[in-house]
């Protein structure tokens, strides 16, 4: 089946993700796509941690996971595919041999040079023109921190109504 | 809270946990103020860390409790711990955990009373009836 939710989350695998999206979803592995996680045995052994036993966790770069995405369809159970930053989910939605429907925007913190726009969103302006090229090259753009809360599309997302 | 306690490990974890179970401990005891409550709501990876460490400067403690041991909060503890190896983490923590550990001043070092609230609190874990 399809990977179920592509999510960029600067926290990767963590609470919301392990308990909010994969208890309800059934959850059966995690691509984490993160270059940097993919080349430290030590990272990894750490999200692993975070982890139930019955969950698979799959770290590759994002140039790897362009290539697997086939494979990942091909996996009868739930997947969730993490990108820590809107630029690696970019560069995954342009480079994937097959195409990535809906991208979830679940978590992009406070930094200094970006702005707030919901409660768990801020973005920088190269990280609002990355996620407008995601919507056009055919994945829908939408925040949702949780299952329970309503999707918000890009328009309200970059508006901030919901800040 | 009693203002006389110097704050001896750092509460960490999500939404208000850290500062309703730090509450609930000065209830209880009068002694919440021997913790310091963090939470990570609405702090990105790199904010949670540095939150931490700098807590951990401040109080000159060596101890941290977190909620959910796959959290972010729990993430961030262990790796500052690469850099503070004699930092005790302590994860799955109840109030139970806490209140054993701020009776413990002074008997043992912060790392031990620590181990020995996280023994106290995994046997509180009870299911009654049903």
């Amino acid at each position: 089946m399809p990977v179920s939710l592509y999510r960029i989350d600067d926290r990767l695998i963590h609470g919301q993700v392990v308990a909010g999206w994969g208890q309800p979803l059934g959850l059966g592995y995690i691509v984490l796509v993160d270059d940097v996680v993919a080349e430290s045995d030590w990272e990894q052994e750490l999200y692993r941690l975070g982890v139930p036993p019955t969950v698979d966790v799959i770290f590759v770069t994002v140039a790897q996971a362009a290539c697997d995405i086939g494979l990942y369809s091909a996996d009868a159970r739930v997947g969730i595919l993490l990108t820590g930053t809107v630029e690696a989910m970019l560069a995954l939605v342009k480079s994937a041999g097959a195409p990535i429907a809906a991208v979830n925007v679940g978590g992009i913190h406070h930094r200094e040079d970006r702005a707030q726009k919901l409660r768990y969103v801020f973005l920088t302006k190269d990280e609002e023109r990355a996620l407008h090229e995601i919507e056009a090259h055919g994945a829908a753009v939408t925040a949702q921190d949780l299952p329970s809360a309503r999707p918000l599309s890009l328009p309200e997302i970059l508006r901030g109504d919901a800040a | 809270m009693d203002s006389t306690e110097s704050p001896r490990a750092i509460v960490a974890g999500h939404g208000m946990f850290p500062h309703g179970v730090v509450s609930a401990v000065d209830q209880i005891t009068g002694k919440g103020s021997a913790l310091v409550a963090f939470s990570n709501a609405g702090l990105g990876r790199e904010e949670i860390e540095s939150g931490l460490r700098r807590l951990l400067a401040q109080h000159g403690t060596t101890v941290i409790f977190t909620d959910l041991p796959g959290g972010s909060t729990t993430l961030a503890a262990r790796r500052i711990m690469r850099d503070i190896p004699s930092l005790t983490v302590i994860t799955g923590t109840n109030l139970t955990t806490l209140i054993d550990f701020v009776f413990r001043d002074g008997t043992m070092t912060a790392g031990e009373a620590a181990r020995h609230a996280a023994d106290r609190g995994r046997a509180s874990l009870t299911a009654i009836g049903g």
